[in-house]
């Protein structure tokens, strides 16, 4: 992947005298996370795939995020939850103005829990034949993710009734399922026949959340990792701070657009902030510039 | 989980004390007490706050302990969380291949549960702290300024309680609790359904039974008429190592990479349905594989390494000389918030000082650093 230009960074220098207003404006105050992307919740993004990337901090923010956004905007979320469990993600999107219960009970989310399907699975009766486990790789010779596709094809596919806007695919986390067993192989032929139905068929977005480093030494995770970051519009890096834990500053995000995945002749644009979480938001400002400096 | 004020102070040792008996007689659990908090959080929004406040092991979480070489410190950690969890009335749920799991709760060490001696604690430890810290600075003079990451004993007086090593628990307490063992040499062999789970047939056999007390106790709910509703504390000792029929201690790669990994993702959900905190000891400095260890990194909720000092070059580092090892902080819990409780340094040390067990900030660590090769050799 070309490193993108700092084209349309949005770096303030400090020894600059006279600041451009409308940035001065946008740096002092705190940036809320969908004007950072382009997207607002009256117009979001269509058969676009956003990897999600954390290294040495979580990104799990992000998710929340993403989560929230989509269902204000009045989207179909098929939210695969990997890692924590629905109370977590509920009392979390409270706080940011989203219940998730209702969306479920509308059918606007459909939420697989995956500590609790693999509990099903391993623990419960034996299941219906028509229904198999959407995580039945995890018993069973094969280590295909095709149950699990099924389930995300079904739970978006657009019926008669409700009228959504566009489906929205949420994973977190996909280096998961590489700790349960699926080859990286097989991960990425699941992300691949995702990105076919929802991004192309259905004209929605699919939203994934991995982790990396660069002295990882899970190299499979990193091979999943590098090879997503081909495939993907837009691509959102949380790091944590090089230089170690600050109380103002949580880490530094990069927004990575790939222009060049559409047109050939076009590079990447990369944009740098930091940010720091809160209760309730997050904030993003210009690096050096976080309110505890000025 | 370690952060601002940790600081719990237990009978001493004269100093400059380093026979391991020693140590194991006098060291009393800091970590109990952090342990205790978990009852007190009634629902899972106070996780944050009690978290930040230093509060130990939240309910339906996972705190995995990365052993010291000789296993001693791990050890005593593991057995302070038993032996809190029977003072404090809690089901016991002990687990290991290494040790029969009677002979565990038969070496907990005695609770001092007399008010007067815990408010002598207190008077020492203010004693000691002021004097002590004053000439411990002569190296690293710029930090003497910093704000200590110690608070008074007094704050954590009304949680958590403090042990005697020398002294083991009377079994009349250790009988006043429920408590299920599992040791795996002793365990029938395993159901059929459990062979199409893909996983070590030990690590197999111990979820199905942890799975089993968990519904027949009521521990996840499902009997509604229990009112009474306790804590289940689950401690699994040296999970990983070759006892459990794993070779990811010995083998790279091992043969199966993801019985481990599989274990701790199956065990957390578990945990997270029902009332109950577990503790796991592995022995990460054999696990060959990184690989494995980030992973589960990765599943499990907080994850503390510690490291002794005994028998490496810094037992006689005179920087190091307060010191018994350090503690590192891998990862910490973020449950139910946006936020994750992020202390102010995560750079700790354990040591003994008279009659005191304090984890501290080890400035030490960072002034060595920052010291010459040359000044290092001659311990200046």
């Amino acid at each position: 992947m070309r490193p993108g230009t700092s084209r349309g960074s949005e770096q303030l220098n400090p020894g600059t005298a006279a600041a451009p207003r409308s940035l001065l404006q946008r740096i002092v105050g705190s940036i809320q996370a969908h004007e950072l992307l382009g997207a607002s919740p009256e117009r979001p993004d269509a058969g676009k795939f956003t990897l999600l990337r954390d290294t040495r901090t979580d990104g799990s923010f992000l998710v929340h995020h993403f989560l929230s956004f989509y269902l204000r905007a009045g989207c179909k979320v098929c939210f695969v939850a990997l890692l924590q469990s629905f109370s977590h993600y509920s009392i979390v999107a409270q706080k940011l103005g989203v219940n998730l219960a209702a969306a479920k009970e509308q059918g606007q989310l459909v939420f697989l829990e995956g500590l609790k399907s693999c509990l099903d699975l391993l623990f419960g009766e034996e299941e219906q034949p028509g229904q198999p486990s959407p995580l039945q790789f995890l018993s069973g010779s094969s280590g295909e993710l095709r149950a699990l596709f099924d389930f995300v094809r079904v739970s978006l596919t657009p019926c008669a009734q409700a009228s959504w806007k566009g489906p929205v695919l949420l994973v977190d986390d996909l280096s998961v399922l590489l700790s349960l067993g699926a080859a990286p192989v097989a991960v990425l032929d699941f992300i691949h026949y995702c990105r076919v139905s929802v991004c192309c068929q259905l004209q929605g977005n699919i939203v994934v959340l991995v982790h990396s480093s660069e002295d990882s030494e899970d190299e499979e995770n990193e091979l999943v990792v590098n090879s997503l970051c081909h495939h993907s519009d837009l691509i959102l890096w949380a790091e944590g701070l090089a230089t170690g834990f600050c109380k103002d500053v949580h880490g530094q995000i990069k927004i990575i657009k790939r222009l060049s995945l559409r047109q050939a002749a076009e590079q990447d644009q990369v944009q740098i902030y930091q940010y720091k979480i809160q209760d309730r938001n997050v904030t993003f400002f210009a690096r050096g510039l976080s309110a505890a400096v000025l | 989980m370690l952060n601002q004020g940790r600081c719990t102070y237990v009978p001493a040792l004269p100093r400059r004390s380093s026979t391991i008996d020693d140590l194991k007689i006098q060291l009393e659990t800091i970590l109990a007490a952090l342990f205790d908090k978990q009852i007190h959080c009634k629902s899972r929004r106070d996780t944050a706050s009690v978290m930040a406040a230093g509060g130990g092991v939240a309910v339906g979480t996972l705190l995995l302990i990365e052993e010291d070489k000789y296993g001693l410190y791990s050890n005593l950690l593991f057995k302070y969380f038993l032996a809190e969890g029977i003072v404090c009335g809690h089901d016991l749920f002990v687990a290991s291949a290494k040790e029969h799991p009677d002979n565990i709760l038969k070496e907990l060490p005695a609770p001092l549960l007399d008010d007067t001696y815990r408010k002598e604690l207190g008077d020492e430890a203010e004693v000691v702290n002021s004097e002590d810290f004053q000439d411990s600075m002569k190296i690293a003079w710029r930090y003497q300024n910093l704000p200590k990451i110690e608070a008074s004993p007094t704050t954590y007086t009304k949680f958590g309680h403090y042990y005697d090593l020398s002294k083991k628990m009377p079994p009349e307490l250790c009988q006043s609790v429920k408590w299920h063992s599992f040791y795996l040499h002793e365990e029938s062999s395993f159901e059929p359904k459990m062979k199409a789970w893909n996983m070590n047939s030990g690590y197999a056999r111990l979820l199905q039974s942890l799975q089993r007390i968990i519904s027949q106790e009521g521990f996840d709910g499902s009997d509604p008429q229990k009112k009474q509703r306790n804590v289940l504390r689950i401690g699994i000792q040296s999970l990983g190592s070759v006892l459990w029929g794993d070779d990811v201690c010995c083998s790279d790669p091992p043969e199966d990479p993801h019985s481990l990994t599989k274990f701790l993702y199956v065990l957390r959900g578990l945990l997270r349905k029902s009332l109950s905190a577990c503790i796991i000891t592995v022995p990460s400095h054999l696990i060959q594989n990184k690989a494995i260890m980030e992973r589960v990194t990765n599943l499990s909720d907080m994850v503390v390494g510690l490291e002794s000092f005994i028998g490496s070059e810094r037992e006689t580092n005179p920087l190091y000389k307060d010191y018994h090892g350090l503690v590192h902080v891998h990862q910490i819990p973020r449950l139910n918030s946006l936020i994750c409780d992020v202390s102010d340094t995560k750079d700790l040390a354990f040591r003994l000082k008279r009659k005191l067990f304090t984890i501290e900030t080890s400035l030490f660590a960072d002034a060595w650093l920052l010291l010459s090769p040359n000044q290092r050799i001659l311990g200046l």
